[in-house]
């Protein structure tokens, strides 16, 4: 029905949610080679986002995701950049339309999924949870380490530019430490997972920092940890660019401490707002090896049929 | 208004900075004991970054806090069991197991801008049943009339009483006096005060946060608080004392408490040392001077420098991981001019 025996090279991709995320991920998409954003859809009709989306030509809509499911066809996958509560009410519907559901909020309804780690295990999933922006910029770390030492425990601190920090995460400070301790247990492979959060509000406002503390069984060589971090962190800059190293891996008996920053891309949102940019950067990366995943599915399945 | 004078002694909280947050159980029943029958008001007891603070970012708690506030309950017969939390740190999970083990109050902490991540954490502690203060640290970092504006947002979530909270003894007298009076023109609510001593000024700022009409006051037996200490709560006592504002304090008792409890358990005396005055001088978070003399032995610089380094980068509460990170900075920068 959508493929009409010649598919298009791009998959159709929309966002609900035009506020800073919604938007930031707009400039990112349109960039993409994989994935057509179609539409934005907000609920909000003055909103920046939906103007500048309807200046690049891209379809809106003023009434959320009810007008996102009235276009025809629809979209395969949808962002969401809305808000948890809002996620609870959409993943289910998304679902019943067959559209897969990419969730930057903390709602989790869908299994977490960070692009470098584990993104070949959930291509296939309807609905992928991007855990929280401290899990995006932390769980790498922790699960280079892992990939090479067996790790007891992984504490993050991240610290975030008061301007960065929207009332969703205000609100939900909370929901930020629990979710991204269990990322770092559930992806990270730490046996025990904590995250502090500390927001700071100088002036200007400060690059996104992180601070990874890893604890790991006796006797891990540190020179292989090390090389392994920095092939990490080599593969976060292919699509976060911003992404380094403040310092060299600092090694304490059985306990390396990573201390990074992450600046952003600057698309939509200030270059500080990269615990806003890794997210929207990880949400491309996932839509788009999604993507890859539908077409190959697709492709398989056309050579299967021209067999028959 | 009457609003009586309420002294919250938070040795087994801020005290945890000194001896990097290896309280006994023994230690604790000790000394909240004493502060107990001394007529203290509240009993503090978490570790010193709060509930769920234990960490390598600020230090592993010998013992569970939670066995320290069981051990605190079964000895306080008047005094009010008090915790800490602050958000991003603590979890309202960790809150409610407080209160499960019988904790009366708690002070949500936040940087003195960022009062709204408090939201949730005072909202539970009022469905709990307890008081609760706001805490907006570091507030020599606001203006009054900002820190005021923060404290509003405290008490509209229901906060019982809102801090000034000094938390780098970085406040002189004045700067004391106008922020509580800001904060006291604001609020319906009680205003407080938690000073500390790295510019000598802890109860002459305490005195005038009183005058200005401050209630709810912090102090530590000793002084054994993080930087130079904090009020040393005997001293405040006599002072109240002679001043006829004694809020129901044994003088002597507290006196006892500061001379035969405490010291054996500090480890070091509160004193305003170089490193503990550059905190008040350059307005750099107390609880940071330990973990600043520990990098500064580990890389081989000046504490001092840590410290300016870490104020000249507006560091905030929370931020120990940059100490190290200074310390390692500063050492790069010095290896190539000493060969």
């Amino acid at each position: 029905m959508k493929s009409n025996g010649k598919a298009s090279p791009r998959v159709r991709c929309a966002i609900i949610g035009s506020g800073n995320i919604g938007t930031d991920l707009m400039v990112k998409l349109l960039r993409s080679e994989a994935l057509e954003l179609v539409a934005l859809a907000g609920i909000d009709p003055a909103s920046e986002g939906l103007a500048r989306a309807r200046t690049a030509g891209i379809k809106t809509f003023e009434n959320g995701i009810d007008g996102l499911l009235s276009l025809k066809p629809l979209p395969e996958i949808v962002f969401d950049a809305t808000s948890a509560h809002s996620h609870l009410k959409h993943a289910p519907r998304l679902r019943e339309a067959g559209i897969i559901a990419i969730d930057l909020t903390p709602a989790a309804v869908g299994e977490y999924v960070v692009p470098s780690v584990n993104i070949g295990e959930r291509l296939g999933a309807d609905n992928l949870n991007l855990v929280t922006c401290g899990g995006q910029a932390t769980i790498p770390i922790v699960a280079a380490v892992s990939s090479v030492a067996s790790v007891e425990y992984a504490e993050i601190v991240a610290t975030i530019a008061s301007a960065s920090a929207g009332p969703g995460t205000r609100q939900n400070i909370d929901e930020f430490t629990q979710t991204t301790a269990r990322g770092l247990e559930r992806l990270g492979g730490a046996r025990h997972g904590k995250a502090i959060i500390v927001l700071n509000p100088a002036d200007p406002p400060i690059l996104m920092r992180d601070t990874i503390y890893v604890r790991f069984a006796a006797g891990a060589s540190h020179e292989e940890i090390t090389a392994s971090i920095r092939r990490t962190v080599r593969e976060m800059q292919q699509f976060v660019p911003g992404y380094r190293l403040r310092a060299e891996p600092l090694f304490d008996d059985d306990q390396v401490t990573v201390m990074l920053e992450v600046e952003g891309a600057g698309d939509f949102l200030p270059i500080y707002s990269g615990n806003l940019d890794i997210m929207t950067a990880a949400a491309v990366r996932v839509g788009e090896e999604t993507a890859r995943h539908l077409m190959s599915v697709r492709s398989d399945r056309e050579a299967a049929a021209e067999r028959l | 208004m009457n609003r009586p004078l309420k002294i919250c002694d938070v040795s087994l909280r801020d005290g945890s900075h000194v001896i990097r947050h290896q309280f006994t159980c023994e230690q604790v029943a000790s000394i909240a004991r004493g502060l107990d029958e001394a007529g203290v008001h509240m009993v503090e007891v978490s570790h010193g970054d709060g509930l769920g603070g234990s960490s390598i970012q600020y230090g592993m708690s010998r013992v569970n806090e939670l066995d320290l506030i069981r051990t605190a309950r079964s000895v306080l017969k008047r005094a009010k069991l008090t915790v800490l939390l602050l958000p991003g740190i603590g979890t309202r999970d960790d809150l409610k197991a407080a209160r499960d083990l019988g904790a009366e109050v708690v002070r949500v902490a936040t940087h003195c801008t960022e009062a709204d991540v408090a939201q949730q954490h005072i909202s539970l502690a009022r469905e709990l049943g307890m008081q609760v203060s706001g805490f907006l640290m570091m507030a020599h970092m606001s203006s009054p009339k900002d820190l005021a504006a923060q404290a509003r947002l405290m008490e509209s979530y229901g906060a019982h009483a809102v801090y000034v909270t000094d938390s780098a003894g970085a406040l002189t007298v004045d700067g004391a006096r106008e922020r509580v009076r800001a904060l006291r023109d604001a609020l319906q609510c009680e205003v407080g005060f938690h000073g500390h001593n790295n510019l000598s000024l802890a109860v002459a700022n305490t005195l005038a946060a009183i005058e200005e009409g401050a209630t709810w006051i912090d102090a530590a037996a000793r002084g054994f608080g993080a930087g130079a200490g904090n009020t040393a709560t005997e001293v405040l006592a006599a002072v109240l004392d002679r001043l006829g504002k004694n809020p129901g304090l044994d003088v002597f008792k507290l006196m006892d408490v500061a001379e035969e409890l405490v010291p054996p358990v500090m480890q070091r005396p509160a004193e305003i040392d170089r490193a503990a005055l550059t905190l008040g001088y350059c307005g750099v978070y107390s609880s940071f001077l330990r973990h600043a003399e520990r990098a500064a032995e580990k890389f081989g610089v000046d504490a001092r420098e840590i410290l300016v380094e870490v104020g000249k980068r507006k560091a905030v509460g929370g931020q120990e991981d940059m100490i190290i990170e200074v310390a390692l900075e500063l050492s790069q920068r010095r290896a190539p001019t000493a060969s």
